[in-house]
């Protein structure tokens, strides 16, 4: 029978510091910062160590989708953020400016990144699976100065609306295709080729801002949260206490960089710990990450609820003659992680697998199960040291007030104040202040605490989609299905998928000369996947002969969840 | 290539076509990864594997994901799979 607890022997880690002894002061001195002086977070993560010690040692390792394998140290990767910095100076980028990332888990990524970072440039990743409309609207919205891309993205994806981006002074590519020359846009290599390496870093202060991670809301545009310099305080520190991460070790991240945890974990705090990164440009594998767990001999690995998933579904079978015995700690993110996941790490790893909670907004890693922690398997932990949270009652034209008996399911909200809370939804100010009351930062999340203190994921208190670990816009998607000429209306609802955690699933209302036909829903089909890509289009469309409507005229996504799901309408208000 | 090999890379293409409607299936290089060519995530490539198990009766474990990688690799991979194999 699955255990109610994984018990832990008390063990010599920095997950073990008493919560009560901690002080982002103190945080602060470990990293030799003032509390007003200059803080940068590539200086942290590579410049810092390129001039100590272990400026030789492997910062990053990349797995190429070829076999081939490309060590990167922190010396060499201190001279390439510094040419690509300085290139990014010889093209006029000023501090503050957005730059942004398209592309696979590349080198030429986190060089630019990075080296983005070090100019006081705000860097902003995009999912490598995203379509031309993501895309655009991304860039639009943030008045994106430069993209960093690949050849063959700008090919299928910017090229044709590049007229739309007038803001978008420089196209920097990496020549996948080897094509050569392709206008309007500037061969990457080249221009680091010519780029000096001397010290590219501009002064940056804790406040000032450094990355911006789009996350969706139900209703409107994709969200803009903005962090600062200063979040790499909480980088570091839940590194260590969260993901129990030491100098020493190598760390795999499986995140893409186009979601934040690929960007906080899979880039910034494994370097400003000074680790070896391994990077995997391929796509999810079985026997290829068994391999690479086995033989880059990872001893902390972060990765998410469908790897995990798709990996018990392939069986025990497939880890016969593999062994782990570098493997200390295995975390997961994205969604809550089932406790037969838990569990089944035992099985086949000897660890358990520890869930942790956090999101676009808080910027790095809230609530843990951490190595020195007993789990609860399917909890996800307890607040990190530095971190208070609280469940509240938020009903709408009601004050927020906190509830205390435990198992009350109420909205998880934190004290507002840690270092990489995000500071602004970009121009949406009234939308910042809506997620604020008082001091406290409300996520969104319905969640129970237990008498122990263990925060139990219950669900959304909107409609966002959570699929494979990323959240979906309905409304991003609905507008997509409406530009369609034969299109009405569009609901779009997340459909529970035991892989996937949800699947979208699109309800399309044609005009009412129009007649549904299996070919008119391929071409739907086709028009979301050529506009959204992949992972934003829907994975199923239906058509309805209506959607139902609040009063006030809303799609009410939640009742057509119900209908989806079978169950009476009259419950719909309990669904997630 | 045999009629047999006709056969199952056409169905092949039907299955990716149906499941990625925007593609163009003449622009699919045959030796490539498929899915550096065509904007496919996990959940479609999962879609497409469980399609040909129900389609073509050739269940393709997660140990041979390796060799299912471009659309020459899937023919040949399911030829030797395939109940009529060796009869032409």
């Amino acid at each position: 029978m699955r255990p109610l607890l994984i018990r832990k022997s008390p063990v010599d880690s920095p997950s073990a510091a008493n919560g009560a002894t901690f002080s982002w002061e103190q945080i602060r001195r470990e990293l030799g910062l003032s509390a007003d002086g200059p803080i940068n977070i590539a200086q942290l993560a590579v410049d810092r160590h390129a001039l100590s010690a272990i400026a030789d040692k492997t910062a990053f390792r990349f797995l190429g989708a070829d076999g081939n394998t490309r060590n990167l140290s922190y010396r060499e990767l201190a001279s390439l953020t510094d040419r690509f910095g300085n290139a990014l100076k010889s093209l006029d980028v000023q501090k503050g400016e957005r730059v942004f990332v398209l592309c696979g888990r590349i080198c030429e990524l986190y060089v630019a990144v990075l080296g983005a970072l070090k100019i006081g440039a705000v860097v902003s990743p995009l999912f490598q699976s995203f379509g031309p409309e993501p895309i655009r609207g991304r860039i639009a919205q943030a008045a994106g100065k430069v993209l960093v891309t690949t050849a063959s993205a700008y090919q299928r994806k910017v090229a044709p609306l590049r007229a739309e981006l007038p803001t978008l002074r420089h196209v920097l590519l990496v020549d996948d295709l080897g094509s050569g020359a392709i206008a309007d846009t500037v061969d990457l290599h080249a221009l680091l080729r010519a780029a000096p390496d001397t010290p590219a870093l501009v002064t940056t202060r804790a406040e000032d801002p450094a990355l911006l991670h789009f996350t969706s809301g139900t209703t409107g545009q994709p969200k803009g949260a903005l962090h600062v310099h200063g979040a790499v305080l909480t980088h570091y520190t839940t590194a260590r206490s969260a993901l129990d991460l030491r100098p020493d070790d190598a760390f795999w991240c499986t995140a893409d960089p186009g979601w934040v945890t690929g960007t906080s974990y899979g880039i910034i705090a494994p370097l400003v710990l000074g680790v070896t990164s391994i990077v995997d440009e391929a796509d999810f594998d079985p026997l290829r990450w068994i391999d690479i767990l086995e033989t880059q001999q990872v001893n902390v690995w972060y990765t998410a609820p469908t790897a995990i998933r798709l990996l018990m579904k392939a069986g025990l079978e497939l880890f016969a003659g593999h062994h782990f015995p570098d493997l200390r700690f295995i975390a997961s993110v994205g969604e809550a992680l089932n406790p037969e996941a838990v569990c089944w790490g035992q099985e086949a790893f000897g660890h358990p697998i520890h869930d942790n909670w956090w999101q676009s907004e808080t910027g790095g890693i809230m609530i843990a199960n951490t190595a020195a922690q007993d789990i609860k398997p399917g909890s996800m932990g307890r607040p990190l040291p530095g971190i208070t949270a609280h469940v509240v009652r938020h009903q709408e034209g009601e004050p927020v007030t906190l509830i205390a008996p435990p198992d009350t399911v109420g909205e998880l909200a934190l004290e507002a104040g840690w270092p990489s809370m995000f500071r602004g939804y970009l121009d949406q100010p009234a939308r910042y202040r809506e997620c604020f009351a008082g001091n406290l930062y409300l996520t969104g999340d319905l969640v129970r605490r237990d008498a122990d203190g263990y925060f139990w994921f219950v669900g959304r208190s909107d409609d966002v989609i959570k699929s494979s670990g990323h959240l979906i816009g309905s409304f991003e998607v609905e507008s997509v299905l409406m530009e369609h000429p034969t299109v009405a209306e569009a609901g779009v609802i997340g459909k529970p998928d035991a892989l996937a955690g949800e699947l979208i699933k699109a309800f399309v209302v044609l005009k009412h000369d129009i007649v549904p036909s299996e070919d008119l829903r391929l071409e739907l089909m086709a028009h979301a996947r050529r506009r959204l890509g992949a992972a934003v289009a829907p994975k199923e469309i239906a058509f309805t002969p209506s959607l139902p409507h609040t009063r006030s005229g809303k799609i009410m996504r939640r009742l057509l969840k119900a209908r989806e799901l079978g169950l009476p309408e009259g419950d719909s208000s309990t669904l997630a | 290539m045999s009629q047999q090999q006709e056969h199952i890379r056409a169905e092949v293409l039907a299955i990716v076509k149906r499941l990625a409607p925007e593609i163009d299936l003449a622009k699919i290089i045959a030796d490539k990864p498929l899915r550096t060519q065509i904007d496919l995530d996990s959940m479609d490539w999962l879609n497409v594997l469980a399609t040909i198990h129900e389609k073509l009766g050739v269940d393709i474990p997660e140990t041979d994901y390796g060799k299912v990688q471009t659309l020459d690799s899937i023919v040949i991979y399911l030829t030797g799979k395939m109940p009529a194999a060796g009869q032409e």
